[in-house]
């Protein structure tokens, strides 16, 4: 019997990938990274760095690098909330999840962008629960209508008083992981069971070209020191902040990257590390950040095949568009990047749901969006052998007006080897003017409000849900947020 | 086995569409010399009403619904014969004549809606693909069918449904028929502008269809 072949995309010639890798590490000896974070240059500096504190600038030596990637797992499993389901970002797996820390919201009535509030929030975390290609939640939406300062633990206590699933987040400040990392271990009963059963990612961008600031830094080495995985995100903007070649922008993404998780190694030996990437192909007219052009997801397929070579799960914002409505631009975009980005084995998929340069989330967009994420599974999926012989027992006692669809061999395997249509459209011209002319968009918003009408929290433990409480109060407090976001 | 779990049996067997367990257990009841109207009514027929609410509620798709009709068939195949020699009656239900109508040669929709209907009871003389109108009139004569059900799958050989029904008028025929329309450009719309008696948009309002114009739903 033959097994399903897992379809994969290699953009890069094995040699092509060691070259890309070596100018990575060439320009991590010269001209260096910058690390505007004390402590963080203070652990290269021990770690073996050449450092020079006045310019902030850190060589780091080959040797360094490679001892460092030798701590580092080669895969992270998070758990969810029960600490039961676990989820393996490693090898070829594929974990979709919407686009993070947008500040608008598409309105579906006005169908205009508008700031998010704590309310648009809820619903979002809700919403995302009942879908079910995605594996986790993200802090997908910031709330405007909360101090900027408690915005980011905010999200984060929202999504775990309303959902089971892990996290992929991140801190806006630093003392925010603090509250962040005291929530996830509030949930898991204490630091060590969830160091032994993370619960969420933290997010963590270079700024292009070869720099980490103070807060990125320091959330790696927090991260790092709670053992908690760090999903380092390059985001070279092609010919701007970043070489205008891909293969370029793949150098500078390599350098970016190890230098992250050098600094993850040296303050936490053996913390997880996701080798990840927002590249964006910079729009030489309009001077924007397109994530959803082509060439973007070729880096962002590129990276992976690099991650992989290094032994590294890999993660890219990918799936996600520049439309400002959902058009025809936001299916495409998006359906091109769950496709790329699954077939170059990109572990975590970032974007569902987003429109506008990551700016802007949008529910209906993320009923549409977890419906390419199905088609997309189902094409990992394969073409398996299901029978021996493969066809001929069907066609035994053939005749010419037979139908196969009274076969019970279609019965015995039509869900298998066939998903649900979800939200497209597959009614007959007639029946779809019957049913009103319904576009994808009508059909997503009724799918959207069914959906919350539905949802149901899933039980949490008074006692866990008191301590989520007493610690975003505090943290509350100290940023100016008066009393409970409302979940 | 009690009598109540042996009919569950039989309607576990039709929403599964296992075929020889339908047939098993009709032959097993048969050979028990149960009541066989009973059988029907309290074991088959409420598997095959179970099968049109799963259709209903989105959770049985095609297959299941083809091949639970198929089951109900080969049982009712075991079952009917017994009828008429034990009881001495004619047990055929109401007679249907079905047919994809001249020039259209689509059949998995009217195979469908003519499984259905013998399923849910009907006695079902199906003239194939491609069946000239005057076809129609003298098979549901010979059949003594009062309803004809029509399936056309394009917008072309539809108009021979609307042909259909002026054939019936000119023939004096038109009270004589209940006419039920089908296929995927027809619509209620079409039915009514044409003067069919009745549209279904898939097999399983086919059958609800076709009860409520022979009296039975």
């Amino acid at each position: 019997m033959f097994e399903a072949k897992r379809p994969k995309l290699e953009l890069l010639e094995k040699a092509f990938v060691e070259r890309i890798v070596d100018e990575g590490l060439t320009l991590l000896e010269n001209p260096g990274v910058l690390v505007e974070n004390p402590e963080a240059l203070r652990l290269l500096a021990e770690g073996g760095a050449a450092v020079d504190a006045g310019s902030q600038r850190a060589r780091i030596g080959r040797g360094l690098v490679e001892k460092c990637l030798a701590s580092t797992p080669s895969s992270v499993t998070l758990y969810d909330r029960r600490g039961e389901k676990a989820f393996v970002i490693g090898g070829d797996e594929v974990h979709f999840d919407p686009g993070s820390a947008a500040v608008n919201l598409l309105d579906h009535a006005t169908q205009t962008e508008r700031k998010a509030s704590t309310a648009d929030v809820v619903e979002f975390i809700k919403l995302v629960e009942t879908l079910d290609h995605f594996h986790f939640q993200s802090t997908g939406l910031v709330p405007s209508d909360v101090p900027a300062g408690a915005s980011d633990a905010v999200r984060l206590y929202l999504g775990l008083v309303l959902s089971e699933k892990p996290f992929i987040t991140g801190t806006f400040r630093v003392e925010g992981f603090w509250a962040m990392k005291d929530l996830l271990a509030a949930v898991r009963g204490g630091e060590e069971a969830l160091r032994r059963k993370p619960l969420a990612v933290f997010d963590a961008c270079p700024s292009p070209p070869l720099k980490w600031s103070h807060l990125t830094a320091q959330s790696l080495m927090d991260a790092a020191r709670a053992g908690l995985p760090s999903e380092l995100i390059s985001v070279g903007m092609t010919g701007a902040t970043s070489p205008v070649t891909l293969a370029g922008t793949l150098v500078q993404h390599v350098a970016e990257n190890l230098a992250g998780l050098v600094i993850c190694q040296l303050a936490g030996p053996g913390a997880p590390v996701i080798f990840g990437g927002s590249p964006s192909s910079f729009d030489m007219r309009k001077g924007t950040t397109p994530l959803g052009a082509m060439e973007g997801m070729m880096i962002d397929a590129g990276a992976a095949q690099i991650a992989k070579f290094l032994k590294l799960p890999a993660h890219a914002y990918m799936g996600l568009s520049d439309a400002k409505v959902n058009d025809p631009q936001a299916g495409f975009e998006t359906a091109l990047g769950a496709v790329i980005g699954a077939l170059a084995g990109v572990n975590v998929i970032s974007g569902a749901g987003m429109l506008d340069f990551e700016s802007t989330q949008c529910l209906e967009k993320l009923v549409i969006d977890d419906g390419i994420c199905a088609m997309v599974y189902r094409l990992l999926g394969g073409i398996a052998q299901r029978d021996e012989p493969i066809a001929l027992g069907v066609f035994e006692g053939f005749s010419p007006g037979m139908s196969f669809l009274a076969h019970p061999h279609t019965r015995r395997w039509y869900r298998q080897e066939h998903i649900l249509p979800g939200l497209a459209d597959r009614d007959t011209y007639e029946a779809w003017v019957a049913a009103g002319r319904t576009s994808i968009v009508d059909k997503a918003h009724t799918d959207v409000r069914r959906r919350l009408a539905a949802y149901a929290a899933p039980p949490l433990a008074d006692a866990v849900r008191r301590d989520l409480d007493g610690i975003m109060a505090a943290y509350g407090r100290g940023s100016g947020l008066d009393g409970l976001p409302k979940a | 086995m009690t009598k109540n779990e042996i009919y569950t049996k039989m309607s576990e067997a039709i929403v599964a569409g296992d075929r020889q367990a339908a047939r098993a257990l009709a032959e097993e009841a048969v050979r028990s010399g149960f009541d066989l109207l009973e059988v029907v009514e309290q074991g088959y027929v409420p598997g095959i009403q179970r099968v049109g609410a799963l259709w209903e509620q989105g959770e049985y798709f095609l297959p299941e619904l083809i091949t639970s009709a198929e089951a109900m068939k080969s049982a009712m195949a075991v079952l009917n014969p017994e009828l008429n020699r034990r009881e001495g009656v004619n047990r055929a239900g109401a007679r249907v004549v079905i047919g994809t109508v001249e020039g259209d040669i689509h059949d998995i929709g009217k195979n469908l809606v003519a499984s259905m209907l013998q399923a849910g009871g009907f006695e079902v003389t199906d003239l194939g693909v491609d069946v000239k109108l005057e076809r129609f009139i003298e098979a549901a004569a010979a059949a003594g069918a009062g309803l004809i059900c029509l399936s056309a799958l394009l917008t072309t050989t539809m108009t021979n449904q609307r042909r259909f029904l002026e054939l019936l008028k000119e023939r004096g025929l038109r009270d004589k028929y209940k006419v039920l329309v089908g296929g995927a450009p027809a619509s209620r719309k079409w039915a009514e502008e044409i003067g069919a008696d009745g549209f279904a948009e898939n097999a399983v309002a086919a059958v609800k269809a076709a009860k409520a114009l022979a009296g039975l739903a």
